[in-house]
């Protein structure tokens, strides 16, 4: 379970992200969405610890991710938006040393390994350098390393970015069958993405959130494409910080 | 402990798996061997000289004194210019390709990190300084240096390069560019060798102040077989406060 509470990110005078709420329940898909440059990937680096908040809470799975960041770190798997490669390791390599950071015994690493490879289609490229590997196969590496240690919390920053359709497809079966097991926050602004996997959503723009609901009410009489650009219309880009300096 | 093992490990791993290995150490050696030739081959001369000149005169020569020594200094010298560039990558590589954001977000914590960095190079450096050990080995075998004070210069040369590492993965914890990385650190590790040549002229206070905070004169004193503790802490310090403010560098991400 992802707890959201008044979360605000300035830099300077720039505020990426605006007293920002949200919940994800155990094992649903959150699909976040948003315009480009609106707070994603700065909220999604908040929730996983990359970096602090200015204000507000986040809580993984119980733990706050600030005061109590240890455990919380344990519980999340994590895709930014470039999966995170060594391009000199081997996938293989590569995946036992992610493993072993996230703090798993020694003894599972062999079985996870296995179960990973076999389940994000990794099994042909395991002895590969991850330097040479094409774009999908990237970012499966990237997926598997986020779910090798079996995290109760999976934050993914657009998986889908750059994929040829048939990957696409692959990728977001794997999300869904994810599910269930781990609750996980899905970045992304493709909407038929967001349509077909997650079953609540979040839209935020210019860093405040413009709709939280599930989505079988927001698109009941009208697609997901209409309620995203009717909420992101509400508020103009850069009208946050107009009404923040009237407010001071 | 575990994962500070785990991180050497990799990091190590990329040092060998990479040409960045087998290029820094091919040249490290193939400079050392050209010193170690020339110096040699000097001290030949000298000795067929001094021998033409006077019975027994060859007795003021000695190998620690003419070969072993200028040989430590100039490797020294190769260190300060060599150093950064092993250590550029530790964190600069991590900022540019993402995956600090893996390192930050695993149940890590930040001196475990800092720790595996630092184990890896100085292994790494410790790797360096043994094959250089073929040098001196010829020594021992053709002829009888000083074992004590070459031991003691090595003590020296290992304790220069470890406080460079220390003081080039700072500068590398500072940028996501390496080759600021690299530039800084040199312009570091360089300050710290030449800092002391106002000594002499600088006065009363700062002269003996500079002297200290060179790290050739402590190194001097090693290489001459001299091991005194207050260059042993003078060495250990500056190891020290480095890996701390690496600390503090990596850890200032997760500052409010």
């Amino acid at each position: 379970m992802i707890e959201v509470q008044n979360l605000t990110k300035r830099y300077g005078d720039l505020t990426a992200v605006s007293d920002i709420s949200f919940q994800a329940e155990s094992g649903q898909i959150l699909g976040f969405l948003g315009p480009n440059g609106s707070g994603k990937t700065t909220t999604m680096r908040i929730i996983t610890g990359f970096m602090p908040a200015t204000a507000g809470t986040v809580k993984v799975a119980g733990f706050d991710i600030f005061d109590e960041s240890f455990e919380a770190r344990k519980r999340i798997g994590y895709l930014p938006e470039s999966p995170p490669l060594y391009n000199d390791m081997t996938v293989t390599a590569y995946l036992r040393f992610v493993a072993r950071i996230k703090g798993m015994a020694r003894a599972d690493i062999p079985d996870a390994l296995d179960h990973v490879l076999a389940r994000c289609g990794l099994t042909d490229v395991a002895y590969r350098v991850t330097g040479y590997l094409s774009k999908g196969y990237r970012q499966r590496v990237g997926l598997a390393q986020a779910i090798i240690h079996n995290p109760s919390v999976l934050i993914l920053d657009e998986p889908t970015v750059g994929l040829d359709p048939q990957q696409i497809i692959g990728i977001r079966s794997l999300i869904k069958e994810l599910a269930g097991e781990h609750t996980v926050i899905l970045s992304t602004h493709i909407l038929p993405e967001v349509a077909q996997v997650c079953e609540k959503v979040v839209i935020i723009n210019a860093g405040k959130v413009v709709a939280e609901d599930m989505l079988a009410n927001l698109a009941q009489d009208q697609t997901l494409e209409d309620v995203f650009l009717k909420a992101i219309a509400q508020e103009e880009p850069g009208a946050a910080e107009t009404v923040e300096e009237a407010a001071e | 402990m575990r994962n500070v093992f785990t991180i050497v490990r990799k990091e190590l791993r990329a040092y060998f798996v990479s040409p960045i290995a087998y290029v820094v150490l091919t040249g490290f050696l193939l400079l050392g061997g050209w010193f170690f030739f020339n110096l040699l081959s000097r001290f030949n001369v000298l000795l067929s000289i001094y021998t033409q000149l006077q019975q027994g005169a060859e007795d003021q020569l000695n190998l620690n004194e003419f070969v072993i020594a200028p040989l430590m200094h100039n490797l020294s010298i190769v260190l300060v210019i060599l150093v950064p560039m092993i250590t550029m990558r530790a964190y600069a590589e991590e900022k540019k390709g993402g995956t600090y954001e893996l390192l930050l977000t695993s149940p890590l914590r930040t001196g475990e990190i800092v720790l595996g960095k630092f184990l890896a190079s100085f292994l790494f450096i410790c790797i360096m300084l043994g094959l250089t050990g073929v040098y001196p080995a010829v020594l021992i075998a053709f002829g009888n240096p000083e074992i004590g004070v070459l031991l003691a210069g090595y003590l020296g040369l290992l304790l220069l390069a470890t406080s460079f590492v220390a003081v080039g993965l700072l500068t590398s914890s500072f940028t996501e560019n390496q080759i600021i990385a690299a530039v800084s650190g040199l312009v570091a590790t360089l300050l710290l060798y030449i800092i002391g040549w106002p000594a002499d002229t600088a006065g009363e206070v700062l002269g003996p102040l500079l002297r200290y905070l060179s790290v050739t004169e402590h190194f001097a004193e090693m290489v001459n077989g001299l091991i005194d503790t207050q260059d042993l802490v003078y060495f250990a310090s500056l190891i020290l406060l480095s890996l701390f403010l690496t600390q503090r560098s990596v850890e200032s991400l997760r500052w409010r």
